[in-house]
């Protein structure tokens, strides 16, 4: 601006002399806009909630779970019971194409004017309802990797957080231990103990026969291996957030150490808990599907994506179908996990945060 | 820094004395040894067979034995086709290494290239194009990818014969490989380079008034790829145990699928020597990725 | 009266963000005459760094001059071509920044920088630009120039960072030299030091400095000319000795009776009042209004315009266009 004199003339008639009173001080608070506070956690949620990409996950996570929880109480057939007419195998039966029915049960319905729920993926080259082999794959897949990460969870929170916690010559024993199992190639041990595990735990009964001796394995591998990740992350953020100032503050106004732990280091640990936990999962899946890929899964009838997709090869030229809908079930689960596990992250971590 | 070396190659050795620690031991505890399966084998053959390999010495004794051959080179022999280990692993490796290698470049030179223009045209339509496909590739497994491939471009379209042993084309099989990696280094790039650009350094290289590509390559390009160089180790392990599937898909005989079929055939010797050699590259890629870091980030100090 | 360098008129910077616009600068003017040093003065988030960082056109990425004029030697600097900005650029105006720690590239040795600021602006062959480097670290106080080119920044102490980007800006010798908060970052003692360094360097070259700051003690040593900005906007400019001893606005009086005065008389301190105005969320009237003891009706509705106070120094504060029409309306009864 240059250096001519003002624009406007003070002394103009137009100004009105009231407005030159003192202002008041309700007047003035009212100038001042404060952002509404709110709670860490609510704040996170609706920022969960405003990203698209993770509420369409929620949405695509929870019609997976509606479907695989609600579909066997619907669907008539069993995921290892061969389809059968007048107490025979139907023969007729054997690989239907989707929203098909064989020969005898068209016949059937002919006769006694009745339909038969249908195979809505078709069937299998063992006259299986492919539908309910793909929910229960499915329900086989999510429990593989939901409870391998909750066994991650348990041991590397608690390893990771007596490492942190403690400090010193113990933190130094417990991390090079860690140190070691983290440079093991853990695909390979996964294999080999898998191979090793299902020889071993072959002949035995109860409920590791039920589950299956490499849904076993699996879990024992993410028990040995799977934690140091986990372990690492938490130890990690105990150890920054003790040497925080906040913390430092806290101490020096004499807050006692258990509100130290429940008020700074849980809330700034939890969210590293969840995001890695929410990353896990998949993770775990696609293990779980690599290893009935190769043969070394759930044991047979009980199906697995994965081990579906495998058999699902052999006919693949005549019936592409079959390795389509384990596969993009497979994809479908594992991007809405992951994607939900970025929202997660966008919206519990501070960092990033603006 | 020599510090620093000496303490990470003598981590790597340990962990590859663990590895052939619990390889050597898990296979032992599978009861009754490696030829109860046969099922022709009478117990003299049985026998004899044992003594062969050494079986019938106590456990600590035959890891010492099989220790003391490693260090010479020899394996073993398979006990399902009787040919020597080592061979069978070298030459199969060469057609691993020869997917696997190439998978890996191609990864890194698409995902870098791919991350940079994403961070660089940042909220454009090729940003979100470029997001959209490495996210949705990270969600595909590489048995589904390579399988897909497989059925359309052999099966439906006929474009690429895989079936011919003796002149295999190898690109199906270095993209199924390739996929996920590309699409982690795009995302790794992606977040690394949109960190380096907000730098104060980057404002600097500006405020001197230098030229925005020289800014991008020589200022931001080298800083963002230093946790790059990080995911060679993992990538590595991912493209082999995804060979193991690859290879079998696409009837490759390379290392993944001889390790498969040792598993399926429960070719106890061959499972270890696979595991072991697996185990030792792996374990040196590591090594050499996680020294080649510190040596390219001036900030870390060697200790 | 010496001839003006860069006039600055009307500024306007704004940030896109996903809360909103943020209008960091609004109608920001002033000038800077040849040689001379100016003092921009303010809180965080007055805009002064953005002022600062508008002139280079350094801003981020979402950051954009959405209005104005600044004019270098009579040319609008904003309708340069991406060329000629980037000769505008360290060669005719350089700018240190506040964290020397972060400023200079982790991955690239002292030299690489600094000839790679010699080459981009000047003539000289390679060996000539490291000769002129090791010349600029003598100049700058460095010690052992030689050594220092092969050196990482992290190996360097942040005094000796910040002379090292000072020698860099002062590279090709510009007309303006912009300092952003430069000493902030560093112990009082090296303060001292790279104040006085500054200065010095200033009677050499000849140079016109723009000194941004929150530190009034920084601007009482260093400048000719000060403005004082506050929520993106000028509050008060003219000379060190107006501002100093005859502070026409609300705020800049705030801030003087906020600083220890340095001559040991022992006052009673008194901080402003309230927190810093969210720029997202602009006032109608006068920015600092909620925040001012003595506001009016008036400036809870409306901005001040300008106004000269005495020859040089203006001020944009209602209160001083109400004691004006007290002391008329008296006159005139």
């Amino acid at each position: 601006m240059s250096e001519d004199m003002p624009k406007k003339n003070p002394l103009s008639l137009q100004i009105d002399l009231k407005k030159f009173e003192p202002a008041t001080e309700e007047e003035k608070k009212q100038q001042d806009v404060m952002s509404k506070s709110t709670t860490f956690f609510r704040d996170s949620m609706k920022k969960l909630f405003r990203n698209p990409l993770a509420v369409f996950s929620i949405i695509v996570l929870v019609l997976i779970l509606l479907v695989i929880i609600f579909a066997p109480m619907i669907v008539p057939y069993g995921y290892s019971e061969m389809l059968k007419f007048n107490g025979t195998k139907d023969k007729t039966a054997m690989n239907l194409a989707p929203f098909t029915y064989s020969v005898n049960e068209q016949k059937y319905m002919a006769e006694h004017g009745v339909k038969l729920f249908p195979h809505i993926f078709g069937t299998d080259e063992l006259s299986r309802d492919y539908f309910i082999r793909v929910v229960y794959g499915t329900r086989v897949s999510l429990a593989v990797g939901f409870f391998a990460s909750l066994i991650v969870l348990v041991i590397g929170v608690l390893y990771g957080s007596i490492s942190g916690y403690c400090g010193g010559r113990v933190d130094l024993i417990m991390m090079r231990i860690v140190d070691v199992i983290y440079s093991l190639p853990d695909m390979l041990v996964i294999i080999l103990l898998s191979v090793v595990l299902k020889e071993l735990l072959d002949g035995s009964t109860g409920i590791i026969a039920k589950l299956g001796t490499n849904m076993v394995s699996i879990f024992i591998v993410f028990g040995m291996l799977y934690w140091v990740g986990m372990a690492r992350l938490v130890r990690g953020q105990i150890l920054s957030v003790k040497e925080n100032e906040y913390v430092l503050a806290a101490k020096s106004i004499g807050t006692k150490s258990s509100r130290i732990v429940r008020r700074h280091i849980l809330p700034n640990c939890l969210s590293v808990i969840i995001i890695t936990t929410a990353l896990q999962i998949p993770s775990a899946i696609f293990t779980e599907s690599f290893l009935s890929f190769i043969g070394l899964g759930v044991a047979a009838p009980m199906p697995s994506l994965g081990s579906l997709a495998n058999n699902a090869r052999q006919g693949m030229q005549s019936y592409p179908y079959k390795l389509m809908f384990p596969a993009l079930t497979i994809c479908l689960i594992v991007l809405a996990l992951n994607l939900l596990g970025d929202g997660l992250r966008d919206a519990l971590d501070p960092k990033l945060r603006k | 820094m020599a510090r620093y070396v000496c303490k990470r190659v003598l981590l790597a050795i340990v962990t590859v004395f663990i590895i052939t620690l619990i390889t050597f031991f898990t296979m032992n505890a599978i009861p009754g040894g490696p030829f109860n399966s046969e099922k022709a084998s009478s117990p003299q053959v049985r026998a004899a067979l044992e003594k062969r390999y050494n079986l019938d010495k106590p456990l600590p004794e035959q890891y010492i034995l099989y220790m003391g051959g490693l260090f010479q080179g020899d394996m073993g022999i398979s006990t399902k086709t009787g040919r020597d280990i080592r061979q069978t692993i070298t030459e199969s490796f060469k057609v691993s290494a020869k997917i696997g290698g190439l998978a890996a470049l191609l990864a890194t030179i698409v995902g870098v290239i791919m991350g940079s223009i994403a961070a660089l045209r940042r909220n454009t339509v090729i940003d979100r194009l470029i997001v959209f496909f490495s996210t949705l590739s990270t969600a595909v497994p590489s048995f589904v990818l390579a399988t897909l491939l497989l059925y359309f471009f052999c099966i439906r379209l006929d474009w690429i014969s895989v079936w011919d042993t003796e002149n295999q084309n190898i690109i199906l099989p270095v993209i199924a490989l390739a996929l996920y990696p590309t699409a982690y280094i795009t995302r790794l790039t992606k977040t690394s380079m949109l960190d380096v650009l907000n730098q104060d350094y980057i404002r600097t290289a500006r405020a001197k008034g230098v030229a925005r590509p020289k800014v991008i390559f020589k200022h931001a390009l080298r800083n963002a790829l230093i946790p790059v160089i990080t995911y060679v180790g993992p990538m590595l392990a991912y493209i082999l145990t995804g060979s193991m599937v690859v290879e079998s898909i696409f009837t490759i005989g390379g290392l993944g699928s001889k390790f498969v079929t040792g598993i399926t055939n429960r070719d106890y010797p061959m499972i270890m020597g696979t595991t072991i050699f697996l185990a030792v590259l792996m374990v040196t890629m590591n090594l050499i990725s996680d020294i080649v870091y510190k040596i390219v980030d001036p900030r870390i100090t060697f200790d | 009266m010496s001839e003006k360098i860069l006039d600055v008129r009307n500024l306007h910077t704004s940030f896109r963000t996903d809360a909103g616009e943020v209008r960091a600068v609004n109608g920001v003017s002033f000038n800077l005459e040849e040689g001379k040093s100016l003092g921009i003065v303010g809180e965080s988030g007055s805009g002064k760094s953005v002022t600062a960082y508008s002139i280079l056109q350094i801003l981020t990425g979402n950051g954009r001059v959405t209005g104005g004029e600044i004019l270098f030697r009579g040319e609008d600097i904003l309708k340069y071509t991406p060329q000629q900005m980037r000769q505008f650029r360290g060669k005719k105006c350089s700018i240190i920044f506040q964290d020397p720690m972060t400023s200079l590239n982790p991955t690239f040795t002292i030299g690489n920088q600094l000839m790679e600021a010699i080459l981009l602006h000047t003539d000289r062959t390679k060996k000539e630009a490291r000769d002129r480097a090791e010349e600029l670290l003598t100049l700058v106080g460095v010690n052992e120039p030689k050594r220092r080119l092969k050196q990482y920044p992290h190996e360097l102490s942040g005094g000796m960072r910040q002379r090292i980007m000072i020698a860099m800006a002062l590279s090709s010798e510009p007309d303006i030299l912009i300092a952003d908060e430069p000493t902030t970052a560093l112990d009082v003692t090296i303060q001292a030091q790279i104040l006085e360094l500054m200065q010095e360097l200033q009677k050499k070259i000849g140079m016109a400095i723009i000194m941004v700051t929150h530190d009034l003690g920084v601007i009482a040593e260093m400048c000719d000319e000060i403005i004082v900005m506050y929520g993106g906007r000028v509050c008060e400019r003219g000379s060190a000795d107006d501002i100093f001893y005859g502070p026409a606005h609300e705020y800049t009086k705030g801030l003087l009776r906020s600083i220890p005065s340095v001559n040991g008389q022992k006052e009673k301190l008194i901080p402003i009042a309230g927190t810093p105005i969210n720029l997202l969320n602009m006032p109608k009237g006068c920015a600092f209004c909620s925040r001012c003891d003595n506001a009016l009706k008036i400036c809870l509705e409306e901005v001040p315009e300008e106004e000269l106070v005495s020859p040089g120094h203006y001020a944009s504060c209602w209160l001083n266009v109400k004691k004006r029409m007290e002391g008329s309306g008296e006159a005139a009864s």
